[in-house]
């Protein structure tokens, strides 16, 4: 069939039927802006919660010491593992996988004060690979713990954004002079504002970080609360999860598949946990978006259907000045895509005037720091474009294929 | 000898509903020459809109031979018989059948848009096929805006606007008033004069006196066949038994 004569005759009919067709494609819109915009809130949700979640570092492990729940070599069981700082280094040596590691030393409730301002924050002490795991990252005109301190045991302290608000206010505070538990400390550094959606020592918001060989001078602590490593290669986690157990272990004498010995908090794997959970969130709410737009979708097919009862004398009066099936199937099958697609780009184009604009709104609130802003992906297009072609070619078929069945007599008696 | 535009040889046609097989056709021999004017009557239900339909492609007979220009019709696809229905035989009926929301000038319009006849040259064909059935200053009018006779002069120039060789009509004047539908008969004796070969049922005496030739079916068979006079005599013959001379 000429595509001329199809594109003539079906701009011709489409003109005529203006208000039946944008009643289905107003009903079309909905059906995409609501998959859409349901979509885009789940993206947003779910990126919010990734940056969030990276709050406490990327691809990272924690280590603590636990207690043995298993007899070896001739010891008993309940025999507490700790850690010292010679640990670190020991672990880094025998497991080349883990790229950034650092000890912690907690100390709750210490004294710090400023001025006359006097504060009860928790100290860490840590290594300079602390800093960068953990996404302590300084503001302007300040800087993290490095090795020279460390080795210096320089009395320099990081801190967290809320406790140099505590401190300090709106004052500038690097360069000042803080004491800690007694002890003059400058600071070096303050943390910009960060979302952490997960910790297990409080937020890094209300922390100070000092060296660790100056915190193991001033507390005179032996062992570390725990060990933060990073792993080179993200796939590497199970690996190093399994190594630590053979080589501490090895060196503390407890059976590696003593699970009680160790406590270890995979944060990769809990990220894809988390990622997994929130695909499920995408995909509950792309399921309730999709029933919409296939609600919308029977809807165009209830149209399509009904527009060919009606127009079953229009069909016949074709056929019997010259139109071929194939014209009578292109047409109806041309009309229910084009009605699809033309609802499904105006839903698309709506839906994205509401995202971008949700984007752009000044709001600065708790609940959007937490659930994100909606926003659209490739991927939304991509599977609405998709729902939107079979919704309408099924729509569309089935009409269109009996009407092209009718014989011409028939129609033509249709009253 | 003049050319069969028309020949049909033991046709049949019937339907079935249900359980129930309805003969509508019941062996039809005929031939029409080309140029030929004629009519067909017959009381209803006696298969004359049937015979149309097959005549015009539009339904295909049950059993039989159906030649149109040596073609068999029988054997033809679904888009050969619409090609038919475009280019051979024009097809105008009793209720117009026009597309309502198309004005006249669109409805003239459709079939060359299916012989993919180019815009400026359909443009050029309905303004003359529109002045050849006298509506010139009817063009933009939808069929709500014209009168029964307007219309059916719109179908008219529909049925002719691929040239067909053949134009049937069933029941052309039947929803007309007797100065519309004599108006009507004019074009299509016209038509006729003009060459082509015009097929029309009617049950307007007045009508079938003026073809070259009636046909009479009843219950599904030709009844007579013949000039109008000799066809009137020999029904008469039949019904009084008087031999004809």
């Amino acid at each position: 069939m000429n595509i001329a004569t199809i594109y003539n005759v079906f701009i011709r009919d489409f003109r005529k039927q203006k208000k039946r067709i944008m009643l289905t494609l107003i009903a079309l819109s909905w059906g995409t802006i609501s998959i859409m915009v349901m979509l885009a809130f789940g993206e947003g949700l779910q990126r919010q919660l990734m940056i969030n979640r990276n709050g406490l570092g990327e691809g990272i492990g924690i280590l603590w010491g636990g207690q043995t729940s298993i007899p070896f070599e001739g010891l008993g069981k309940g025999r507490p593992i700790r850690f010292t700082s010679e640990d670190v280094d020991y672990i880094q040596k025998q497991i080349p996988e883990i790229g950034r590691i650092s000890g912690e030393f907690h100390r709750w409730d210490a004294a710090v004060k400023h001025e006359d301002n006097v504060v009860n924050e928790h100290v860490t002490g840590i290594d300079p690979d602390f800093e960068q795991m953990r996404n302590h990252i300084p503001k302007r005109g300040g800087r993290m713990i490095n090795q020279f301190d460390l080795d210096a045991r320089r009395r320099v302290a990081f801190l967290g954004d809320e406790t140099k608000k505590n401190l300090f206010g709106e004052e500038d505070a690097v360069g000042k002079r803080i004491f800690i538990d007694g002890v003059p400390f400058t600071v070096v550094g303050v943390m910009i504002h960060k979302l952490q959606m997960s910790s297990y020592s409080g937020e890094d918001a209300n922390q100070i970080a000092i060296p660790l060989t100056t915190f193991e001078s001033i507390y005179g602590y032996r062992y570390l609360g725990n060990i933060v490593y990073q792993a080179r290669d993200l796939s590497d986690m199970p690996a190093i999860e399994r190594k630590l157990y053979e080589t501490m272990g090895a060196k503390y004498r407890f059976d590696p598949k003593d699970d009680r010995a160790l406590s270890i908090w995979d944060y990769v794997e809990s990220a894809r946990e988390l990622y997994n959970l929130l695909f499920g969130v995408k995909i509950f709410l792309g399921v309730i978006g999709g029933l919409t737009l296939i609600i919308a979708g029977v809807g165009v097919a209830n149209i399509m259907y009904v527009s060919i009862k009606e127009r079953t004398r229009e069909i016949g009066i074709k056929m019997a000045v010259g139109a071929r099936r194939s014209y009578i199937l292109a047409q109806f099958l041309i009309e229910a895509l084009i009605i699809t697609f033309g609802g499904g780009f105006g839903g698309m184009t709506v839906s994205y005037i509401l995202t971008e604009g949700f984007q752009r709104l000044p709001i600065e609130s708790d609940v959007l720091e937490f659930m994100g802003r909606p926003t659209l992906s490739p991927e939304i297009g991509i599977a609405v474009v998709t729902i939107l072609g079979i919704v309408g070619i099924l729509a569309g078929l089935f009409p269109a294929m009996r009407a092209a069945r009718i014989s011409p007599v028939e129609s033509l008696r249709y009253e | 000898m003049a050319q069969n535009i028309i020949y049909m040889k033991q046709l049949r046609k019937s339907y079935t509903t249900g359980a129930v097989t309805f003969d509508a056709l019941k062996g039809i021999d005929m031939r029409v020459e080309r140029g030929e004017f004629i009519a067909v009557v017959g009381p209803s239900g006696s298969g004359k809109s049937t015979l149309m339909n097959i005549m015009g492609c539009l339904d295909i007979p049950s059993s039989g031979v159906y030649k149109l220009e040596d073609r068999l019709v029988n054997s033809l696809s679904s888009n050969e018989l619409a090609d038919i229905r475009n280019k051979k035989v024009g097809f105008v009926f009793q209720a117009f059948n026009l597309l309502p929301y198309a004005t006249a000038f669109e409805n003239i319009e459709v079939p060359l848009l299916f012989a993919r006849v180019t815009s400026k040259k359909r443009r050029t064909r309905v303004t003359e096929l529109l002045a050849q059935v006298g509506l010139a200053d009817k063009a933009n009018n939808k069929p709500t805006e014209m009168s029964g006779g307007e219309m059916q002069r719109v179908a008219i120039a529909r049925a002719l606007a691929n040239e067909p060789d053949i134009i049937l009509a069933d029941e052309p004047t039947g929803n007309l008033d007797s100065v519309s539908g004599g108006a009507i008969v004019a074009i299509f004796r016209e038509l006729w004069q003009s060459g082509k070969t015009v097929i029309i049922i009617t049950h307007d005496k007045s009508i079938a006196d003026q073809a070259q030739r009636i046909i009479r079916l009843k219950d599904g068979v030709i009844e007579t066949d013949g000039h109008p006079v000799e066809s009137r005599l020999r029904r008469l013959d039949s019904s009084t038994g008087v031999e004809l001379q």
